[in-house]
């Protein structure tokens, strides 16, 4: 039976890519698939965009494609990213530019955009579409005047396309993670629109490879104590079957581990309700799968079943939610928490005296309870030192800043034995999120695949 | 009967989607199971996050996979990227679930393998 081998190439923006090297050297995999867009990338990226219209896109696809391109060239291996955030023409452009750097020909690039709906929401409003929040029905009106990007979450469809036409390297937006990964596996094996079930384990595959090192080993509950290597963890790869059924593995040699323990933790991330996970391509029912060992580090993923793929698409929103300030500084022992306790006083005390309006204001005591909130217990020994971290919700910038003009005062006329002040933090710009769901065609009619060859 | 933390008994992972968390629990074995499944309830786990997770908590079984799945909203102050809190995605919900204690037949808890 005809298999595929696929490898994770990265998990989010900001991701190793070490571990896709090595799998593009020595992992005998015809396609490399790199998620670079966790829920909240695309509010980085839209801050990249709004200071320059050429970027937008996740600035590290320059370095990583500097090193896989050769590799991709020379060994056949397609590489898909969705790294093109809020501007996926934009990022081709810069592989193009580091493939002529490198004097790299014969390679088709695709672009596939369509995703980034923005420019759409007045005229779909106008049209009577809601942009209701899809968990709560909240009305979006509150939020609507602040809506600094929004982008569909898009399936497979435009990634097999660009396949189709003979991409050797395809850049996306916003696509749903474990879409990047079901692509290749409708491509090679013909799947059918309606093959729901051969989909679903698709689907799952990509669903455990899109965090990389969270299928391999990472952020692992178990016995994290005995996984070999992780600093040279391997990334997933999974060897998949034409009937859908895929082992999961990782590249011979590399750190981390591949086993029921590690993998199943994975199965069920970030996912509500295991008997309906919606994906644009199909509902992936969870319950009857099964994890098996097939080996050293290889485990058999079996038994996801699928039903219909939703009318709708899933459109996210970012809205402007005010600017966050923040110090984080530190005191010794004796009475370290206690220090640290009275210098929240004494900041709060000065931030109402000096008539400061901040929206919210909050305090954690790092090695505390900065983790674990009201759930942290007061600790039973006393603690060599700690530090903490204030941090207000303010409607500016300015006002944000105002905060860390505190601190330093307190290094002689505050509590005794201050250190680690971290100085002036920058502030940062919240910004809050708004899901609803559009119907399929309205946001698929825009899609666009260009593929261009260099 | 013995009183017996999480921590000694399952895996967890947990993460984020916008201001709601999951928390995936799994245990060892078929006995375990169904000590949780008896005793970690969503109503359980909302009181164990009081003052931490503002709306409500429903709970999915995975049998097959000696699995359940909490859904947690409200849960991270905002989400992501508008949050203050310091574990802004949610990924140490399950390290504080894991401190929840719960009653087990006396030797479950060294029957994990």
């Amino acid at each position: 039976m005809k298999t595929v081998r696929i490898g994770a190439g990265q998990g989010f923006y900001g991701d190793s890519f070490a571990p896709a090297l090595e799998t593009a050297k020595r992992g005998h995999v015809q396609y490399l698939c790199f998620d670079s867009l966790a829920e909240l990338t695309l509010a980085i990226l839209q801050k990249d965009r709004r200071r320059d219209p050429a970027l937008g896109y996740a600035k590290d696809i320059s370095a990583a494609m500097r090193e896989l391109l050769p590799l991709a060239k020379e060994k056949g291996i397609k590489l898909l990213t969705n790294a093109g955030g809020m501007n996926p023409l934009g990022a081709r452009q810069e592989v193009l530019r580091v493939a002529g750097e490198l004097g790299i020909t014969g390679l088709k690039v695709a672009a596939v955009s369509g995703d980034d709906v923005l420019g759409q929401l007045e005229e779909w409003e106008k049209g009577g579409l809601s942009l209701n929040h899809m968990e709560d029905g909240r009305d979006a009106g509150a939020v609507r005047s602040r809506i600094v990007f929004a982008n569909a979450y898009l399936g497979a469809g435009p990634l097999v396309e660009a396949l189709r036409q003979g991409a050797d390297i395809i850049v996306t937006g916003r696509v749903a993670d474990s879409a990047l990964f079901l692509a290749p596996l409708i491509h090679e094996f013909g799947w059918q629109a309606e093959d729901w079930d051969r989909l679903a384990q698709g689907l799952l595959m990509g669903h455990l490879m899109e965090c990389s090192g969270q299928a391999s080993g990472g952020n692992f509950s178990g016995d994290w104590q005995s996984v070999p290597d992780l600093d040279a963890i391997g990334f997933p790869v999974a060897e998949v079957r034409e009937d859908g059924e895929f082992v999961l593995t990782k590249t011979e040699g590399t750190g981390g581990l591949v086993s029921v323990e590690t993998v199943k933790e994975q199965l069920l991330y970030e996912i509500h309700d295991p008997s309906a996970y919606v994906t644009p391509d199909v509902v992936v029912d969870l319950t009857e799968v099964r994890l098996q060992e097939a080996g050293v580090n290889r485990v058999r993923v079996t038994g996801a079943r699928g039903t219909k793929r939703p009318d709708t698409l899933k459109v996210v929103m970012g809205y402007e939610d005010g600017w966050l300030g923040q110090a984080i500084w530190g005191y010794s022992w004796p009475d370290a928490l206690a220090k640290a306790k009275a210098a929240d006083r004494i900041i709060r005390i000065q931030m109402k005296r000096k008539g400061l309006r901040f929206q919210e204001v909050r305090t954690d005591f790092l090695g505390v309870n900065s983790l674990h909130g009201p759930l942290a217990k007061e600790p039973a020994e006393e603690l060599n030192e700690v530090y903490l971290r204030m941090a207000v919700r303010a409607e500016s910038k300015e006002e944000a800043d105002k905060l860390g003009r505190l601190v330093p005062p307190l290094m002689l006329s505050g509590p005794p034995a201050m250190g680690g002040f971290l100085g002036m933090l920058k502030p940062r710009e919240l910004l809050g999120m708004w899901s609803c769901l559009i119907a399929r065609e309205i946001v698929e009619s825009k899609i666009q695949v260009s593929v261009v060859e260099v | 009967m013995a009183l017996v933390q999480l921590r000694h008994l399952v895996q967890a992972r947990s993460g984020d989607k916008g201001n709601t968390v999951n928390i995936a629990v799994f245990a060892p074995n078929a006995a375990i199971y169904e000590a949780l499944v008896r005793e970690v309830t969503a109503e359980r786990v909302k009181e164990h996050f009081a003052g931490w997770v503002s709306g409500e908590v429903t709970r999915h079984k995975v049998p097959k996979l000696l699995a359940m799945n909490f859904v947690c909203r409200g849960a991270l102050g905002g989400g992501g990227s508008a949050t203050m809190r310091m574990d802004n995605l949610g990924k140490c919900y399950a390290a504080n679930f894991m401190r929840m204690e719960i009653e087990i037949g006396d030797g479950l808890e060294l029957s994990q393998t």
